[in-house]
């Protein structure tokens, strides 16, 4: 079985690569320190099981494998025991792992890997198709993905990327800041901060010069809280 | 208070030295950097992010065999998700032991 490891810690994957070695059945072909750069690789190179963390930074594990289309087997290997129930949702999970991994653990994982029957059908990533008008697509490595605008909770820029959050999954784009903003709805959408777009109806409370969106907290810069504070049905 | 082991290491080196080093190489290399990371989150009061980089560091509690100190970082974990720092101390202490520790390898 071809196999790759995507975890952004560098002592996991050491630890995995070792471990890998005492499988002959198993073949690692490449170690990925996020998921962005193991989706591009997917592109173009056929896995039959990944050992995938779920805590990422920007892109989760689950985020992952939901971009995937028909995704080879997995094994979550992570420091967490919370998502056990939300793991076996998936087809494709068929064991997980928590760290600190042993040999014995790690055995039977790869036995369930074995035995595991998947399709035949190559990974590829996953167009979302829907219905509604108003939305926008993403270029992620040559296919593109249709966004709903009122989905989209906030936008942050990073250096030559867009991080886009949406209320179920994240995306990283190479893009800017200003074309995201060209496209969104301005009556919904607002520059909060020179790294930020939120959506105001998204959020949850404001407090000093921050916003509350699902889990994030935003900063807001002086400049642009007053047009912030006029969107709000204040009482 | 529990002090680290390499008995993790240890059992999953063998008599493979060779791995031994790289591990102890990455540790002390990726330890300090975690620490850094959790230490600015809380300088700027992002508890969310401090709460990831605490579950990172987990892993390295754990492979140091630091089992009670484990079950605080989990526990500080979620304090810090809840926007409490609660148990801040008890974590720090833990970080300070380990770097300690990992120093002197």
């Amino acid at each position: 079985m071809n196999c790759i490891i995507i975890d952004d810690e560098e002592m996991a994957r050491a630890i995995m690569t070792q471990m890998i070695t005492l499988y002959p059945e198993l073949k690692l072909i490449q170690e990925f320190p996020n998921a962005i750069q193991a989706i591009k690789f997917l592109n173009h190179t056929e896995v039959d099981l990944i050992f995938l963390d779920i805590h990422m930074p920007d892109f989760t594990g689950f985020d992952f494998i939901q971009s995937l289309k028909n995704p080879p087997k997995v094994i979550l290997v992570t420091s967490d025991k919370n998502f056990a129930i939300d793991a076996f949702e998936y087809e494709c999970i068929v064991d997980y792992l928590v760290k600190p991994i042993t040999e014995e653990r790690l055995n039977k994982a790869i036995q369930k890997a074995n035995a595991y029957k998947t399709t035949s059908k190559p990974t590829e990533i996953k167009p979302i198709v829907e219905d509604n008008a108003n939305e926008f697509y993403i270029n992620i490595d040559r296919r593109l993905i249709k966004i709903e605008m009122a989905s989209v909770n906030i936008v942050e820029a990073k250096g030559d990327y867009i991080h886009i959050k949406t209320e179920s999954k994240n995306y990283v784009v190479h893009s800017t800041l200003k074309k995201i903003e060209d496209k969104l709805p301005k009556d919904l959408f607002l520059k909060v901060h020179r790294s930020f777009i939120i959506n105001t109806k998204k959020i949850i409370d404001i407090e000093d010069n921050s916003v509350l969106i699902a889990k994030d907290v935003i900063p807001v810069s002086r400049a642009n809280r007053p047009e912030l504070m006029k969107r709000l049905n204040l009482l | 208070m529990e002090q680290p082991n390499l008995t993790y290491i240890d059992e999953l080196s063998g008599d493979n030295l060779e791995f031994k080093t790289k591990l102890i190489g990455i540790l002390k290399k990726e330890l300090p950097n975690e620490i850094k990371g959790y230490s600015e989150e809380m300088a700027t009061t992002n508890f969310s992010e401090a709460a990831q980089s605490v579950h990172k560091l987990k892993h390295k509690i754990s492979i140091l065999g630091l089992e009670k100190s484990y079950y605080i970082a989990e526990e500080y974990e979620i304090n810090l998700k809840n926007n409490s720092t609660n148990l801040n101390a008890d974590f720090e202490n833990i970080l300070k032991i380990m770097q300690e520790f990992v120093n002197r390898l």
